[in-house]
């Protein structure tokens, strides 16, 4: 989408009369004006009603809810301000951490943005709306009024004095005032896109998200993040331990049944052979469900850690993987590393696997200055593309909350190398 | 297999239908489950107070679900070098093997895969070898470590890492020659090279094989 200009880009750009840049300054002046005159009378009235409704107490919540006021009117504005000024002006208030209406006031109360936005609504209310209004009667009404002399003759008959200025009594003259009415409405827009402009700047400076609290935002969107990958991580371990103790455990007690029935069974007979097929069966069964459970999340990943999690999917691969440039096995890592880690190395075993034509791979790992970094390198056909892969997207985002990046270079000919790197500190466990 | 004398054995399992289901198939071949428990600090306790011929244990119990099976059995060798323990593991795992042969002298260990109880025979016959101070790696964990050639295995010929493959299964001279159809002797002399390979120089008192064996899971 291309971005719209300001009203101030464009006044200084040039060809601001040409486009919509006045109208839409002017509509948002007048708006202003208009909505400041409905909030003076209904905070009047309010203020008023509050005041004397103290006096028996339930006047009290009344004024607790008046200092929120400035909370929907703010957010008017924003949608408001964007007439002139298209950039997006979002909300500077947080999302509350508990549900319910009680956690959301104390967040609301606590917040700066709060008192900013009822600040601005009073300003509102006492000062900027008769200044719109004044700004947008002298740039646009006199003009129009000017301008509208020979209609309003016409409709006199004799002769008007438009705008309370001078007397008009022709057509003549009438025409001269109407022409001077269109070059004064021409000039005195400009100052008018001005004017709403710096309107515009002082609305936002009030009323958008200040530095820290874009960054508080910032910080509570990867908190939410992190807590999704932890979700996720918690129901990965529960799905294992329930195929575990549950379907596995299960089977190989059916398997252990059918053997010690085959041995029961006369020999050669058709119940020995339909018991031997049940018996395969069920074994071939088991295999494939402790590939998937393993899959899902390894056991030995949480015993032994990383270095001996990577040289079982190296035993695993297809190709044949060297892990001997490993240096010291690395120490233990908080666990969601660890398990990043392990993902992204099988990953990438499966990819040299399954496109890379590789004779060899190789792993190092290294944990170094509170990184942890692992290369993994092939000697492939190279030309990978890594942002074909959705299992590259999706380990990268995994790194992402976790601070670490995922890197691939493989220019055509090869080599292929998947780099991670893992900012994190040695645990004891 | 002719039965031998009855095992006392001391089985640790949580999950109470394989418990069950492992006590049933000792049963009929004869041995006597003197102790079946459900986590690692009741198997501690059942072995010093049955004193058993064999311990079988799952890897992971209760409470952490993790390697206590595996750790217990590591310690109850440590405390009793000669005590034959068979480990039941969920799946096949190297480090959980390695560990497990580092203990005593490597001489009366197993490390299966779980799934092999259904192989009752097999497990039984391993069961036995184990107890009587043989040393059972699951054939899983010695085939992926075959596909994996690394030093020092990587001066072996393919058939002499099939012999050690079949040496860190437990298998006798006369077993692998069997299977491999070859005479016993020519199985002693692919021992002897791989021994050789492997730099294990003929000594007292140290179980070469199982050496051997140890390097094939360090490699």
């Amino acid at each position: 989408m291309l971005r719209e200009k300001t009203v101030w880009d464009e006044l200084r750009g040039g060809g601001y009369l040409r486009g919509s840049a006045p109208w839409r300054s002017a509509a948002y002046l007048a708006g202003g004006a208009l909505l400041g005159a409905v909030v003076l009378v209904i905070g009047s009235v309010l203020v008023a009603l509050a005041g004397i409704l103290a006096v028996v107490l339930i006047g009290i919540p009344l004024l607790a809810a008046l200092t929120l006021s400035g909370i929907p009117l703010a957010a008017l504005e924003r949608r408001r301000v964007r007439l002139v000024d298209p950039a997006p002006a979002p909300t500077p208030h947080r999302t509350p951490d508990a549900p319910g209406i009680p956690a959301w006031f104390r967040l609301r109360l606590k917040e700066q943005a709060t008192w900013r936005e009822l600040a601005y609504a009073v300003l509102l209310a006492l000062v900027l709306w008769p200044l719109d209004l004044l700004v947008v009667a002298c740039a646009v009404g006199l003009p129009v009024l000017l301008v509208a002399a020979p209609a309003q003759l016409a409709l006199a008959g004799g002769d008007i004095r438009p705008a309370k200025l001078w007397l008009v009594d022709g057509y003549p003259a009438a025409t001269g005032t109407a022409l001077l009415g269109v070059v004064l409405l021409l000039v005195l827009l400009h100052p008018l896109g001005a004017y709403a402009a710096a309107r515009a700047a002082f609305t936002r400076l009030l009323l958008a998200p200040r530095e820290a609290e874009l960054a508080d935002r910032l910080a509570e969107v990867t908190r939410s993040r992190a807590r999704l990958v932890d979700a996720f991580e918690a129901e990965r371990r529960r799905i294992e331990r329930d195929l575990h103790d549950g379907a596995q455990q299960r089977l190989v007690a059916l398997t252990m049944t059918l053997g010690l029935a085959r041995m029961d069974a006369a020999p050669d007979g058709p119940l020995a052979d339909k018991l031997a097929t049940a018996h395969d069966e069920a074994g071939r069964v088991l295999t494939e469900l402790r590939e998937l459970i393993r899959g899902i999340h390894p056991q030995v990943l949480a015993d032994y850690g990383l270095t001996a999690a990577m040289e079982d999917a190296a035993d695993r691969s297809a190709v044949p993987v060297d892990t001997d440039g490993t240096g010291p096995p690395l120490p233990r890592l908080p666990e969601p590393v660890e398990s990043a880690a392990y993902f992204a190395v099988r990953e990438a075993l499966a990819n040299v696997g399954k496109h890379s034509g590789a004779t060899r791979a190789h792993i190092t790992t290294a944990h170094t200055a509170g990184v942890l970094r692992i290369d993994v390198r092939d000697d492939g056909r190279g030309g990978a593309d890594p942002g074909r892969g959705t299992g590259l997207t999706g380990l990268a985002d995994r790194l992402a909350v976790l601070d670490g990046r995922l890197a691939v270079t493989s220019p055509p000919g090869g080599p292929t190398v998947l780099s991670v790197e893992i900012p994190c500190q040695a645990e004891a466990r | 297999m002719p039965s031998r004398s009855p095992l006392r054995v001391v089985l640790a399992e949580d999950s109470v239908l394989l418990r069950e289901g492992l006590v049933g198939v000792l049963t009929r071949f004869g041995h006597e489950t003197v102790a079946a428990v459900g986590d690692a600090d009741a198997l501690r306790d059942a072995v010093s107070a049955y004193e058993p011929d064999i311990v079988v244990t799952d890897v992971r119990m209760p409470p952490g679900f993790q390697d206590e099976g595996l750790r217990a059995a590591v310690e109850l060798r440590a405390a009793r070098p000669t005590l034959p323990v068979l480990v039941l593991s969920q799946y096949v795992q190297r480090s959980y093997a390695a560990e497990l042969l580092d203990t005593g002298d490597g001489t009366g260990v197993g490390y299966l895969l779980k799934d092999r109880v259904g192989q009752v025979e097999q497990f039984v016959a391993a069961l036995t070898r184990v107890a009587e101070g043989g040393t059972v790696v699951d054939p899983e964990v010695v085939r992926q470590l075959l596909r994996r050639r690394r030093d020092p295995l990587a001066h072996l010929t393919p058939r002499e890492r099939e012999v050690l493959g079949l040496v860190a299964e437990g298998k006798s001279n006369a077993a692998i020659a069997r299977e491999l159809v070859v005479s016993e002797a020519a199985v002693g002399k692919h021992i002897g090279n791989i021994l050789g390979k492997l730099d294990l120089p003929p000594a007292d008192g140290t179980h070469r094989r199982v050496l051997a064996v140890l390097a094939y899971l360090r490699a």
